[in-house]
């Protein structure tokens, strides 16, 4: 990153008032950097030239504590990774373990997991959305959307007694049961759902000032988005129609039907809509799931000790942010030996540069908030 | 009379010229006086607590409740932050311009108070004789606040705020621009830059001039926001931007003195497209002569039924302190109806009714005004700089300049011509619709084409 | 009476702001002393029933050309240039200068015989309502005997505006190529 900033300093110096270049410093404390993000900015009077993202000012070591930590002890930790979608996180972690020892979830585990995801999905983007359009100037979806998210955290306050970091899925199952009144509360939700998504929709999406602040903002093309290794909102906004949910199916996903949506030009505005109607289809599947949660187990064939035989898996998911990945190496003893995280927001930070260039200063706001990223993903 | 007091006062009074003169003067000026005190003492009070509705009316619509604890429903609140503001410690940053970094928010304050001074309140309230010039003072005084931004943001010593300060005065500067343009439209009709003839005009033509000229209004609306920087044309302000504006700088009672000079503005801007659009201090339906009565009670009784609801509102109050600060409330809001029905029971009184009732149907319009910019705030999202300036220059300016050419035609037609007014109203504004369609059509051209971006080669696999 | 205060008020006012103006180290320092002169002045206007004068005087004259005079001393950095240029006849025109106000007031007060206020360098003023309002009257002037020199200059402000905007936009197009 720094080379490529000297190396734009020497070609590109003609700047408009012969001045030298400007470091700006958007320093770790900033109400819109969404954490502790520090982003360097070269500019050109109000063009950006170059940007260099400093991060790590959040970093916890948690791949570190993972080797020191037995497989069930470590599932809190990853909670707090992303801590806006918690059960996403959870869910990754669970099913990569559940690989690795090759046991299989019964299905009304996987159902119910499969509608708090779902839930998850819905809370997430509207943090987003709020969060977003608040840096952008719009004061009020804010309130709007934290109070629909509100209604979702109580649903997970009923069935895990925690609202954020919420360690609701164990390996090989659940813990809980679904409450009584789980599947009337996750209806009544959904079926208010729609008429609040239609109130975002209202102030949002055909508002020109929001068009105008959005369209041809941080255009990523499809090539950009392939090579850099975005993923999730970003790389359907550019075009490319990937979802894990429908590529690996997972969890129960296979079971539902749903549409991916796709954008065309990848700027801001796109993954605005692509978020919108993620959201809409989230909704979809949860009504689909609760009308026939399966009877049966909750937990599977997985003893209280988790010894797994030495080996190496893959897993990865489609979370809230994009593919949310977990390489766990295990040696035959019950903590594992290395746990490696792949997470989405870190993979798509490092395509802020590519966006941001050639655009305003004030459009830096935008482009941070359109890559929703979390910094407890991005430093670990 | 021969009481002592008086005669005593009499003698002293008349012991030198000097007195004298003092006296007499004060016989002459002491309406302006004691309206020029009541604007200087009443204003930062009064925008005190427009703060606080509007802190109410977000809260109302973001769907919470805003200020609760500091008086029953946060009525007390401005108070409170009144006094944190004064005793906070008084920061001036070691390499700020000590002189001017003083000087500038009394500056905002001051040009935003001294505008005031040539505003009708009402028949009767005001504090410059009806000056030749009216609206002219208005605008140009008012329009001397930029020195206050500018002066600030250079006084912090910081890059940050000398950015946004000379933002905002570009900002201020342009949006000036098309707010004198529409206001020009406005003054076409009434045919004079007195205050009391552009009511009176608006009295005799039995209309007002919103709805003979409402692309001008309209105009004057955006113009308006953008001079007093509020949403959505508060970039320079905003902290969600990189620069954090003139004021980042100023702490406790300074910054109040900014704050409340954006507000006192807000204030005198709402009183000039009163007095130019919705017809000053005169009553809807000011020609109807028989809803004289009906309308000239309305006030009183209004404020009355605003006494009656803060009592049922006492009754719910959680605390006692609480109870007893509404039932307060509740005898001032009587106490002013009283006011309001004395004149119209007590006969030698009667000469107050215009003055009162105007001073409401004024202050009630320009409270309709700022409702509207308090909505707009909480509404839109921000314009962005290049895209404010370029409204403000593509489209506003020439909507304005048509504007003016489509009114006089609309009275050249109607005045000259004897066509029915009405008829050449709509002709008219429907002309400048169709020009501001083009405008805003134009304006997308640009907008898209701006704003992509400058082509860098896309090499994403290099190191 | 109180117009002899109100015109102490304004020249006092006037003449400190000049005379800090000039003595200022501080660019900054000198604009808004020169903002506070030229304020004093459209006092003295506004004292000579001259409102439209007055108006005018804030609108353009503070509002724009001192406008500009900050934005230039934000903008540039003025340290420089004055390093550069040397005037070697400085102190030779300073004080031919005070030499010929010297001459100008002692023949003012030679021939007037009266101190200022005493009724010769005011004149009465007339009263207000014999007056036509100020706009009316320079706006009929205006339109019926100075038409053509009005049309000439705004056809030159038109010029210096596009002048400006050239000379601005071609700066941007030479160093972007």
């Amino acid at each position: 990153m720094a080379d490529s900033i000297q190396n734009d300093a020497s070609q590109q110096n003609n700047t408009l008032l012969g001045a030298d270049e400007l470091v700006l410093n958007m320093g770790p404390q900033h109400p819109s950097t969404h954490g502790v993000l520090r982003v360097k900015l070269k500019l050109d009077g109000e063009r950006v030239r170059g940007t260099e993202c400093v991060i790590g000012y959040l970093h916890r070591g948690v791949e570190k504590i993972a080797e020191n930590r037995t497989y069930q002890q470590f599932a809190p930790y990853v909670d707090r990774m992303d801590y806006v979608a918690a059960v996403s996180n959870g869910l990754g972690y669970c099913e990569a373990v559940e690989k690795l020892l090759q046991v299989e979830v019964p299905i009304r585990a996987r159902v119910i997991r499969t509608i708090l995801t779902e839930l998850q999905r819905i809370a997430s983007h509207l943090v987003w959305l709020g969060t977003h359009a608040l840096d952008i100037g719009a004061l009020t979806p804010l309130f709007y959307c934290f109070r629909e998210r509100e209604e979702i955290l109580k649903i997970f306050e009923k069935y895990c007694g925690a609202r954020l970091t919420t360690h609701a899925f164990r390996i090989g199952g659940l813990q809980y049961e679904s409450y009584d009144g789980f599947e009337k509360d996750v209806e009544r939700f959904c079926k208010d759902f729609e008429r609040r998504i239609q109130d975002y929709v209202d102030l949002l999406t055909g508002n020109s000032i929001w068009i105008g602040r959005t369209r041809n903002v941080g255009v990523l093309s499809a090539e950009d988005c392939i090579a850099l290794g975005a993923t999730g909102p970003i790389l359907r906004a550019s075009g490319v129609k990937w979802d894990l949910r429908k590529a690996q199916p997972y969890a129960a996903y296979d079971r539902y039907e749903f549409e991916i949506p796709i954008g065309t030009n990848g700027d801001t505005y796109d993954r605005y809509m692509v978020r919108m109607e993620e959201m809409r289809q989230s909704r979809r599947i949860c009504l689909q799931a609760i009308e026939n949660i399966p009877e049966g187990a909750i937990f599977g064939k997985v003893g209280k000790v988790i010894k797994p035989a030495p080996g190496e898996v893959y897993h990865s998911i489609e979370a809230p942010k994009g593919i949310l990945g977990y390489y766990i190496v295990s040696d035959g003893t019950t903590q594992p030996y290395r746990v490696r995280i792949r997470p989405p927001s870190f993979v798509n930070l490092q395509a802020l540069d590519k966006m941001i260039r050639g655009h305003l200063v004030a459009d830096v706001v935008a482009v941070i908030g359109t890559l929703d990223i979390v910094l407890g993903e991005v430093d670990r | 009379m021969s009481h002592p007091v008086t005669q005593a006062l009499g003698c002293v009074l008349s012991i030198s010229p000097t007195m004298q003169a003092v006296v007499a003067f004060l016989k002459t000026w002491w309406v302006e006086l004691v309206c020029g005190v009541v604007i200087v003492a009443a204003v930062p009070l009064v925008a005190g607590y427009v703060v606080l509705v509007e802190r109410k009316l977000m809260a109302d619509m973001q769907a919470r409740l805003g200020p609760m604890r500091v008086g029953p429903h946060g009525l007390l609140q401005p108070i409170a932050d009144a006094v944190k503001l004064l005793i906070k410690e008084d920061i001036i940053p070691r390499d700020a311009d000590a002189f001017i970094f003083w000087f500038a928010p009394v500056i905002s304050m001051v040009a935003a108070l001294t505008s005031m001074g040539a505003i009708y309140f009402g028949p009767a309230f005001r504090v410059a004789q009806d000056i030749n010039i009216g609206i002219l003072f208005v605008i140009g005084v008012s329009s001397l606040g930029f020195l206050g931004i500018i002066l600030g943001g250079w006084a912090s010593n910081s890059h940050y705020s000398i950015m946004g300060a000379l933002r905002s005065t570009a900002q201020l500067v342009s949006y000036e621009t098309a707010g004198g343009l529409a206001i020009i439209s406005a003054l076409l009709l009434s045919g004079s830059l007195k205050i009391r003839a552009i009511v009176d005009a608006q009295s005799d033509q039995h209309v007002w001039f919103l709805f003979l000229a409402p692309v001008a209004f309209f105009t004057y609306l955006v113009a308006s926001i953008a001079e007093t920087n509020r949403a959505p044309f508060d970039l320079p302000e905003a902290e969600s931007e990189l620069v954090a504006g003139y004021m980042t700088e100023y702490s406790g009672f300074r910054w109040a003195l900014y704050f409340l000079g954006e507000y006192a503005n807000m204030i005198v801007v709402a009183s000039v497209a009163t007095t130019l659009f919705l017809g000053g201090w005169l009553r809807p339906f000011s020609n109807v002569r028989w809803l004289d009565i009906p309308m000239g009670v309305l006030p009183a009784l209004l404020i009355a039924a605003l006494g009656v609801y803060c009592i049922y509102r006492a009754g719910k109050q959680p605390v006692k302190v609480q109870l007893g600060f509404m039932w307060v409330v509740a005898l001032c809001c009587f106490g002013v109806a009283v006011i309001y029905l004395v004149p119209w029971l007590v006969a030698p009184l009667r000469f107050a009714i215009p003055g009162l009732n105007g001073a409401f149907w004024f202050l009630f319009k320009v409270a309709v005004y700022i409702y509207v910019f308090m909505w707009l705030r909480f509404t839109l999202p921000r314009y962005r700089f290049d895209q404010l300036m370029h409204l403000g220059w593509y489209i506003l300016i020439p909507l304005a300049i048509v504007n003016i050419f489509s009114v006089g035609i609309a009275m050249f037609l109607s005045l000259e011509l004897g066509w029915n007014r009405w008829l050449a109203v709509m002709l008219t504004t429907a002309f400048t619709l169709a020009v501001s369609l083009l405008l805003v059509r134009l304006h997308d051209k640009h907008a898209s084409a701006a704003s992509s971006t400058s082509a860098v080669p896309s090499d994403s696999y290099a190191g | 009476m109180l117009d002899s205060i109100f015109f102490y008020f304004f020249a006092g006012v006037a003449v400190l702001s000049a005379g800090l103006m000039v003595t200022r180290r501080n660019a900054l320092h000198s604009a808004v002393c020169l903002v506070a002169t030229l304020l004093a002045i459209a006092g003295i206007f506004l004292q000579l029933r001259a409102e439209f004068l007055f108006i005018t005087q804030i609108i353009l004259y503070v509002g724009g050309i001192m406008v500009l005079f900050i934005f230039v001393i934000m903008l540039v950095r003025l340290d420089a240039p004055i390093h550069q240029i040397r005037f070697r006849l400085q102190r030779f025109v300073a004080v031919l200068v005070i030499l010929a106000l010297a001459f100008e007031g002692v023949v003012i007060l030679l021939l007037a015989r009266k101190l200022p206020g005493e009724g010769l360098l005011i004149q009465g003023s007339a009263p207000a309502d014999k007056l036509p309002p100020n706009s009316e009257a320079l706006a009929k002037s205006l339109f019926s005997d100075y038409l053509l020199p009005f049309e000439i200059a705004s056809v030159l402000l038109l010029v210096a505006m596009v002048g400006a905007v050239v000379m601005a936009k071609s700066r941007k197009r030479t160093s972007e190529s």
